[in-house]
This record gives C-alpha cells, sequence and structure tokens, in this order.
C-alpha cells in the first residue's frame, strides 16, 4: 500500500471511530494554537470533515462505549438522527464561513465545540449521552455570549447558562429517576408517563423555549457576539425540538404549548426595537411551529416539523447574519436609530429580503415546510390549531419579515453611508440563501431526506394562492398602520415580558414584603428590614471571612464543639 | 521480596527519614527521596493487585501469629488508599519546598519530615492494629505540624499550633477510645477485636469507646464543626504541603471511620443500635452547604480550596452516613477523585503563588492571559469540582446521587445537586476573575516552570482520565466497598 493511501485509510478508520460531531469537537481544541490564514482553513476545514464522516456512514450505523456498568449508545444514525445532522454540519459550515474574520481563538473553539457537541447529542442514543452533550452545548454556547465582552452580555449569559445548566440538571434527574423506574437508558419515545420523564419534559421544553421558560432566548441571544448569534440561533433550540420529537412524539399536551409559542412572541416582536430581539422573538414564534407537529406527531406532522427545522435553521440563520452584518458595520441594530441602509449595503438588503421571504412566500423554505405543519394540523382536525397556525404566519411575516427589512434597510434615512458588509459575509449570506430558494424551487430533495416517505404537494393552486393573500393582506396591513400612524413607535427600551416576573415582581413583591413588614415593624415588632434581603445579607455575613462560619474559630470553640459533639453520640444512644 | 512488600511500604519512607537527616546533601536527599516515593508507589500499585486477588493480604511480624504479634492487613479498601497515598506523594514531591521558609542547604529537614508523614499515613492505612494506628497517626500529625510550620509567614506557625492542639486532643481521643476497647475485649489486633467484640457490643464501655473515637477521627477528618483547623493549615502552608495534606490527611481518616464502623464494630451496631447517621447525616449536609458558602466568600484562592475542601469531605461522610455499599462505595472513589482535583488546584495555587507573590483572587486577575497554562488547568480541575460530566467529580456525584436514590432518599438527592451549584459559583468567581477582568497595570506575563506545570497538569489531565475510565476507581471502591460490608455483616 502507498503511504497515501495508508493515510487516507488510517484518516477513514479514525474517523469510523468517532460519533460525528467529535471530529469538530476535538478539533476545537487545537484551534488556539494555530494563527491567521491556518486557523480559518482549519475551522472550515473540521465542519466540512465532519459533513462527508456523517454522509459516508451507512443508515443504521451504531456505536457504543461502555462507562460505569452501562451501555452507552454513541451512534444511533437512523434517517431523523441524519436529517438533523445534515442540516447541523450545514448550518455549523455557514456559520463558520460568517465568522471567517473573527480573531478570538475562544470564540473559535467556543463555536466549534458547541456545533460539535450540539451534532453528537442528536446521535445519542442513549441518555447519559444526551445529557452529557446537553450540558457540553450550554456551556460551550455561554463563551459566545461571554465574548461580546460587556458588562450587559457577561450578566445576560450568567442567566443564559444558570437556565441551560438547570435544564441539564433536570435532564439528569429525569433520567435517573425514568432509570429507577423502568431500568431503562434508551433514548427512544418516552412520553409522558411519570415524575421522571415528567423532569425530561421540561428540560427539554426549557431549552425550546416554551412559553414561560423562553426568557433565557431573548435575554441572551441579542447579547451574544455578531457571529456568535448565528452559531446560537442554529443549535441549542433545534435540538430541543430534536429531542421532544424523538421523545415525546404524539405527546397532546404539546399542541397547545406551541400554539400559544407561535402567537405570542409576535405582540413582543411588535414592540421591540433591537432587532436582533425581533428576530429571537421571531425565533420563538416558529418553535411553536416545530412544537405543534410534534405534539400532533403523525408521520406526516413529523416530517413537517424535521422539514421547518431544515428550513428554519437557515433562514432563521441568514437573518441573522445580515443583522449582523448590520450590527458589524453600523454598531447598532435599533429600530430607532436605523434606516436607508439598502443604499450602501445593497447586497445584504437583498439576501435579507429573502431570508424574510423565507419565512412564508411561495418559492422559499417556509413555503414548503411549514405548510406541512398546518396541513397536519388541518388533517388531524385541530381546526382552531390550524387557524391559529395560519395567522400566526401571516402575523410572523408582518412583524418579523417586514419589520426587520424596513426599518434597516428602508423606512427613513439616518445616513448611514457604510461600506458593504465583508466578502465572507456575504459567501455566507448568498449561501444561506441559496438553500432557502433550493428548497423552495425544489422540495423534492427536502422531502427525500425526511424520516418519513412524504407524498406531500405544496404548490397547489389554493395553498399558494391562500398564502399570497394572507402574505398581501400583511403588507397592506403594515402599510396602512404606517401611513395611519397607528404603528407603535420605535421606543428606545428594554423590553421585559414574563422575564418580568424575576427581574421586576419578584423585586417588587420584596419591595411590597418589605413595606409591610416596616409597616409592622413600627407597629412594635421591633426592628427590621426586607425580608428576603435579610436572609441573604445574613448568609453573607455569616460565611464571609470575617464572618462566623467563614473564619477559623479559636482552638478552644473546636474543643467545645467536641465535647458537644461526645455529648451528643452519648446521648443517642442511651 | 513481595511477601515482604506490606512491611516496605511503611518501613523504607519511615527508614529513609532519618537517613536524609544524616546525608544532608540536597540533591542527593532530594533523589533518594523521591525514589522512596515511586518505590512506594509501585508497591502500593502490587499490593492492590494482591488483595484483589486474594482478599486480604495479611503481614505477620516476625511471624508472630494473631493476636499476639502486630500484623498488617491489606484488603481493597486500604490498598486503594496506599495507591491514593503513594500516589500524589510521588506527583507532588518534585516540586519541594519551593516557596516556603525553609532556608537554603536545609531542605534535608523538608524531606525527612515529608517523608514522616507520608510514611505515617501509609502506616495508619496498612496496620491491622489498632494501637498502631494511634502511633503512626502521631508520626504523621507530628511530621504534619512541622511541615505546616515551612510556610511562607508567621502565620503559618500560628496555624500549625492551633492545628497541634486541636490534632491532639483528637488523638488522645481515639486513643481513650482504642483503650476502652482494649479494657473490654484485651486485644488490639482489629479482626481479633471484631469477633470479640460481638459478646461485649451493648456494654456502656464499648458505647463510650466508639464515641470517643469517632469524635477523635472527626477531628482529624474535619468533619463540620470541627474543622477549624483546616482552613488555616492548608492556607498558610506551603504548596506542596497543602496539595499533599489535602489529598491524603482527611482521606486517611475517613479510612478510619470507615475501619472502625464496618470492621469493628459493624455497621448494623453503630448505624441501627447508637444511631450514628442520626449525627452524621445532617453534619454532612450542613458540610456541603456551610463549605461551600464560606468558600464563595472568600478573597484568598487558597483559603476558598479549603473550605471546598470541608465541602467536600461533607459528601464523603454523607455517603458513608447512608449506610449502604453504594453509599461507602460512592465515598471511597471521592477519596481518589477529590485528591485527584484538590491535588492540582493546591498545586495551581502552588503556581500563582510563586509567579504572583499571592494567592488573594485579586491578584489572580487577568492570569487567564498571563499564566494560560496555570488558569486553564484551573479551570479543568474547577469543572470537576462542579461535577461537570467527564471530569472525576461526575463520576462521585453520580455515585453518591445514585447510592442516595437507592435508599429513597429524595430530599438528600436533591440538596446534593443544589450544593454542586453553589460549586459552580466559586469556580465562576476565580473564571470571571482571570479571564474576564484585566490584568493589573504592569503584571508579570510569565508561566509557571515545568517543574510546577508537569505535575500540576498529572493531576488535571488524570481527574479528566478518569473521569471516563470509570472501571479502575469506581470498580475498584465497590469491590472495597462490598468486602467492607459483607466482611462485618
Amino acid at each position: 500500500m502507498t503511504e497515501g493511501a495508508a493515510l487516507i485509510d488510517g484518516g477513514a478508520r479514525l474517523a469510523a471511530m468517532l460519533p460525528p460531531g467529535w471530529i469538530m469537537m476535538l478539533g476545537a481544541l487545537v484551534v488556539p494554537l494555530l494563527r491567521g490564514p491556518v486557523r480559518q482553513g482549519w475551522m472550515l476545514a473540521l465542519p466540512v470533515l465532519g459533513l462527508f464522516q456523517m454522509l459516508a456512514l451507512p443508515l443504521g450505523s451504531e456505536m457504543s462505549a461502555t462507562f460505569f456498568a452501562y451501555e452507552l449508545e454513541l451512534l444511533r444514525f437512523d434517517s431523523i438522527a441524519r436529517a438533523f445532522g445534515l442540516v447541523f454540519h450545514s448550518a455549523a459550515i455557514l456559520s463558520v464561513v460568517y465568522a471567517m474574520k473573527n480573531d478570538s481563538a475562544l470564540e473559535g473553539s467556543a463555536a466549534l465545540v458547541y456545533s460539535g457537541s450540539a451534532i453528537s447529542a442528536v446521535f445519542a442514543g442513549d441518555l447519559i449521552t444526551l445529557f452529557i452533550c446537553w450540558e457540553l452545548t450550554a456551556v460551550s454556547s455561554v463563551f459566545l455570549i461571554w465574548a461580546s465582552g460587556n458588562e450587559r452580555a457577561n450578566r445576560s449569559g450568567m442567566r443564559y447558562l444558570i437556565v441551560q445548566v438547570g435544564s441539564g440538571v433536570l435532564l439528569l434527574a429525569g433520567t435517573i429517576i425514568h432509570y429507577a423506574e423502568t431500568g431503562s437508558l434508551a433514548f427512544d419515545h418516552l412520553g409522558l408517563v411519570g415524575f421522571g420523564t415528567g423532569l425530561i419534559f421540561v428540560a427539554f421544553g426549557i431549552k425550546a423555549a416554551f412559553p414561560f421558560l423562553h426568557n433565557w432566548l431573548q435575554d441572551a441571544y441579542p447579547n451574544a457576539t455578531v457571529t456568535g448569534t448565528v452559531f446560537l440561533s442554529a443549535f441549542t433550540t433545534k435540538l430541543a425540538i430534536y429531542a421532544l420529537a424523538r421523545g415525546f412524539a404524539g405527546t397532546e399536551i404539546l399542541i397547545p404549548i406551541g400554539a400559544v409559542m407561535a402567537v405570542f412572541p409576535i405582540f413582543y416582536a411588535v414592540i421591540e426595537n433591537d432587532l436582533r430581539r425581533v428576530l429571537a422573538y421571531g425565533l420563538n414564534n416558529q418553535l411553536g411551529y416545530m412544537v405543534v407537529g410534534v405534539g400532533i406527531g403523525t408521520e406526516f406532522a413529523l416530517n413537517g416539523t424535521v422539514a421547518h427545522v431544515v428550513a428554519h435553521v437557515i433562514y432563521k440563520g441568514l437573518l441573522f447574519m445580515s443583522m449582523g452584518a448590520v450590527l458589524y458595520r453600523v454598531g447598532t441594530v435599533k429600530a430607532s436609530e436605523l434606516g436607508g441602509l439598502y443604499k450602501s449595503m445593497p447586497i445584504t438588503t437583498l439576501l435579507c429580503i429573502v431570508g424574510a421571504a423565507s419565512i412564508s412566500a411561495p418559492l422559499t423554505g417556509g413555503f414548503v415546510s411549514k405548510s406541512m405543519i398546518v396541513s397536519a394540523a388541518a388533517e388531524e382536525h385541530y381546526t382552531v390549531v390550524f387557524l391559529v397556525l395560519l395567522l400566526a404566519s401571516a402575523g410572523a411575516f408582518l412583524y418579523l419579515g417586514i419589520k426587520v427589512c424596513f426599518f434597516a434597510f428602508f423606512g427613513q434615512d439616518r445616513g448611514f453611508r457604510v461600506k458593504e458588509a465583508p466578502l465572507n459575509m456575504l459567501i455566507a449570506m448568498g449561501g444561506a440563501a441559496a438553500l432557502c430558494l433550493g428548497i423552495g424551487m425544489f422540495p423534492g430533495t427536502l422531502y427525500g431526506l425526511l424520516p418519513y416517505p412524504v407524498d406531500y404537494v405544496p404548490y397547489t393552486v389554493s395553498h399558494v394562492v391562500t398564502i399570497l393573500q394572507l402574505l398581501l393582506f400583511s403588507v397592506l396591513a403594515f402599510a396602512f398602520l404606517r401611513k395611519a400612524g397607528l404603528y407603535p413607535p420605535e421606543l428606545r427600551s428594554t423590553l421585559l415580558d414574563s422575564d418580568w416576573i424575576y427581574r421586576r415582581m419578584l423585586p417588587w413583591i420584596n419591595d411590597g414584603l418589605a413595606f409591610a413588614y416596616n409597616r409592622a415593624v413600627d407597629r412594635g415588632l421591633g426592628p427590621a428590614r426586607g425580608l428576603l434581603s435579610q436572609v441573604m445579607s445574613t448568609v453573607e455575613r455569616i460565611h464571609r471571612p470575617d464572618g462566623v462560619l467563614g473564619n477559623p474559630w479559636p482552638t478552644g470553640a473546636t474543643t467545645l464543639w467536641a465535647a458537644i459533639m461526645l455529648f451528643a453520640l452519648l446521648l443517642l444512644s442511651y | 521480596m513481595s511477601e515482604h512488600f506490606p512491611a516496605l511500604q511503611v518501613l523504607l519512607p519511615v527508614l529513609t527519614a532519618p537517613l536524609c537527616l544524616l546525608l544532608r546533601h540536597p540533591t542527593l536527599v532530594r533523589v533518594l527521596s523521591l525514589a522512596v516515593t515511586v518505590g512506594c508507589l509501585g508497591i502500593s500499585l502490587a499490593l492492590m493487585e494482591q488483595a484483589r486477588e486474594v482478599g486480604t493480604v495479611v503481614y505477620e511480624f516476625g511471624n508472630w501469629p494473631r493476636p499476639l504479634g502486630i500484623e498488617y492487613a491489606v484488603d481493597t479498601t486500604n490498598a486503594f488508599v496506599l495507591v491514593i497515598v503513594s500516589m500524589i506523594a510521588a506527583v507532588v514531591l518534585p516540586i519541594g519546598c519551593r516557596n516556603s521558609q525553609v532556608p537554603e542547604g536545609r531542605e534535608y529537614l523538608f524531606y525527612s519530615a515529608f517523608l514522616l508523614c507520608f510514611g505515617g499515613l501509609l502506616g495508619v492505612a496498612i496496620t491491622g492494629d489498632v494501637f498502631n494506628i494511634f502511633v503512626f497517626l502521631e508520626i504523621s500529625s507530628l511530621a504534619t505540624y512541622i511541615l505546616i510550620a515551612m510556610g511562607r509567614d508567621r502565620r503559618a506557625i500560628m496555624a500549625a499550633y492551633s492545628y497541634l492542639i486541636v490534632g491532639t486532643i483528637g488523638a488522645t481521643f481515639l486513643l481513650i477510645g482504642i483503650g476502652l476497647l482494649y479494657q473490654m475485649t484485651g486485644t488490639l489486633n482489629i479482626a481479633d477485636l471484631a469477633v470479640r467484640l460481638e459478646d461485649v457490643k451493648e456494654t456502656r464501655t464499648v458505647i463510650v469507646a466508639f464515641a470517643f473515637a469517632m469524635v477523635g477521627i472527626s477531628i482529624k477528618l474535619a468533619v463540620l464543626p470541627l474543622h477549624h483547623w483546616l482552613p488555616n493549615a492548608y492556607t498558610h502552608a506551603p504548596p506542596v504541603v497543602s496539595a499533599f495534606l489535602s489529598a491524603t490527611a482527611t482521606k486517611v481518616a475517613y479510612y478510619l471511620m470507615l475501619r472502625f464502623i464496618y470492621t469493628i464494630l459493624g455497621a448494623g451496631f453503630v448505624f441501627d443500635v447508637l444511631q450514628f447517621d442520626v449525627i452524621l447525616t445532617p453534619l454532612s449536609l450542613a458540610a456541603m452547604f456551610i463549605g461551600s458558602l464560606a468558600a464563595i466568600y472568600q478573597t484568598d484562592f487558597k483559603r476558598l480550596l479549603a473550605y471546598s475542601s470541608i465541602a467536600q469531605i461533607g459528601y464523603m461522610t454523607l455517603g458513608l452516613s447512608l449506610n449502604s455499599e453504594l453509599g461507602a462505595a460512592a465515598g471511597i472513589v471521592h477519596l481518589f477523585n477529590h485528591a485527584l482535583m484538590k491535588g492540582g488546584l493546591f498545586l495551581v495555587a502552588g503556581c500563582v503563588l510563586l509567579r504572583v507573590g499571592s494567592t488573594a483572587i485579586v491578584d489572580m486577575r487577568g492570569l487567564g492571559s498571563r499564566m494560560p497554562l496555570t488558569a486553564s488547568a484551573l479551570v479543568i480541575a474547577g469543572l470537576g469540582m462542579i461535577g461537570v460530566p467527564g471530569t472525576v467529580g461526575f463520576v462521585s456525584k453520580w455515585a453518591l446521587v445514585s447510592a442516595a436514590l437507592d435508599q429513597q432518599a429524595w430530599q438528600i438527592t436533591v440538596l446534593i445537586l443544589l450544593s454542586s451549584l453553589l460549586a459552580l459559583v466559586y469556580v465562576w468567581r476565580l473564571i470571571e476573575v482571570m479571564y474576564l477582568t484585566e490584568a493589573p497595570e504592569g503584571a508579570e506575563r510569565r508561566e509557571a516552570p515545568p517543574l510546577y506545570l508537569i505535575p500540576t497538569w498529572i493531576l488535571v489531565l488524570a481527574s479528566v482520565y478518569f473521569g471516563f475510565n470509570t472501571e479502575s476507581t469506581l470498580g475498584v471502591a465497590r469491590a472495597a466497598a462490598h468486602q467492607l460490608l459483607g466482611g462485618a455483616g
């Protein structure tokens, strides 16, 4: 055998030993050692290699390892995992191209570990492996937020990390309880059958940004770096959708949850000023569709969910990329400060329009995928849900597509004369836009990748006309509201939705309690302040280095304690 | 030769110690001590191998049979402890006594004290005779006081002094307990004690003996209200000494507790009749929370580590208090895992002390760029403290949580998970200071020398390696617990 052949053979065998995603995770460790073009090439090579390795695997491949006494299934390669693996790899490649000019080694390795762990999570065949990858995505992705390097991002990242790790802890607890109940660690259909699976469900729900569990998303994504947000938008939530589809397909409760998710973010998107935050709300809204699809749980609905994940990862990535480009060039994505950028960034404008259209316009990815979920709802006679989804679709287009494009690139010209986005960003956006259109025009390829056979034809006259009517109506509505001056003005403000509960209401309740307490105290109960802060400050006071518990006691105290403990032991035994 | 391994395990370091005093030559003493620790590591591994094969390796001194003579008895549990102690010693000793008060040319004093401490700890773990335990405990403790007093500033002497007082009280309590047991049975041999105690267990004397012995051991183990000697001692001792002691001394005390409860007195007696767990469980839980909370608010890195040790000891005693094979296994495996992590972290503190000149957390600003290898070692070992999967910390936590669940102790499970969130907070504080704040003006950008970094990274990498390869740790710990509980019923 020649040397080259031996090398290829060795490489192939090495690749065969690693589950998909691991190439990126391991390769990421080398990134900090490289510089300049070598690093850029290496970072691009990793997801490309990973993609090839995955494509080389035959369906049904398995790989396992022993961890403690448990057999871990590191690789389960079936059609649903393949579809997610494919879109995750594509997203990783596009995002790496987009981030090519970013020199931060920390961010680069974090992004690769993050993408790699999300990919290996998709191939995990048991709950322990899933948990490990789950936590890895959490820990690695937070660096994409912290890399922004400002105080706001630090705090937001910390909140993000707490929520994500919390989700992991719930997953682990659920796994252990599930194991105790059933003796199985396999990650197959779980269903809401016990306390353990309930915990797992909530863990997935946090990552999937269920209503009231969603705030981390709108909080963290807009605070990440320009390139970090693009990575973030692709993986975390879609991993959760995958996990739900695998474990909880056909769980009815998901349908109302998803329907609520599809609607409520739109209202926030209307009044939000930060355009990346608007997109984050849009992300949440589209997740609602996927959750509904999982909840319906028929083969057709699951196909729709997977298809929508594919389309959504790409067009949402494209939208975040274009807003990232704006942020990169202009320095802000506040709707109230932007306008008229189409003159200076024409290509970005065009690509952003493609991305916005892809939310649901015909000939784009969103049209052929989302309609499957909506039709599935109709087929299974969820009439209310069907109508809600249809309207949400128009609303999403109105407030996400039109608003983002309009305020950033058209609207009032604010006089920004900036350069077009850098070439690598344009290439990444171009690639994403091409994929959006490609999927929309040739849906057959996408349908061929879905887990179940598809006999769905998206381009029927009635469907196209319905959607076009909706879209035209929403354009009309936007234009009317603008003209009539009814459209909510873009205000400089921080928008709080249900994170209001913990960022405003809890302090408020605390203040209220403190007030009530003080009133009571004034009437003769002794001096004291707010109850909660009292406890917290007490904890700090006694644990500080100069506090009782944080400070070494004199020897005599220890002796006294020894005597007390001796006494207690004797007392117990008599 | 190999049949004399149990004797050599202890005699080698104990006899080399006076030899070092005589030789005095710095390099010679250094090489000799290193050779001895490495040799001891080899012997302990061989002993582990033998113990796994035959169950219990018994070595009778002078061929006097028990209970007349003194015997060494090595089963899986103490073989595991022997491996931990000698492994840590072999890894950390190459750094030697830098950053301490030892004057140039007097290094031999450090090495002989270290070898005595090392030999004493091995002796406690290996012997099958309770009085011998006391003797070796005193040997190691006296050497420990000297080692701690070698710290860089005067506070080290104060710390050593207060540890001396408290440690002596602990040893005395233990001795009283042993004396009372001897009074009731007329024997000092552990195996013999276990047999003869059967008839007299319910007597008041044995109960008092138990109480004294447990309080004595708890002081050495730094169980929560008796922990006060530990933070000062670990903070002010030279880095190598802190690393060695944190990784070994409390571990040996934990082994003693296991031995007294399971082999000598029997779990049924201790937990069902004396209800030791009624005291031990709340103390362990309190240690987990108070230790971690105190660690969060510390301003000095080494002191933070010391308080985190108190919390980690809480995890070990919690495993013991669950009174099950799984619980004991969780405690035993955490001995090893915590030794790796905490040993590594204290060596990181050594690197910081060497280059920065202080271990105050404010002085560690920007360490991520100033000393990248040191800082990343801290991060990896810190992830272990939190219990991130893929590190030894996760293995321990997993073992402990499954032991708690096995007993249907839901509340305890929740508390374990909550307290590991506290670890996240204190590790995060360090990461924030090292990576997210700017280095102070004019701070030196210089990595620690390889002499420091290599031992540090050996421990850190081992803490990752054994996070994946759990057979040689958790597997052995489970076998040890099985033997321990099976032997004593």
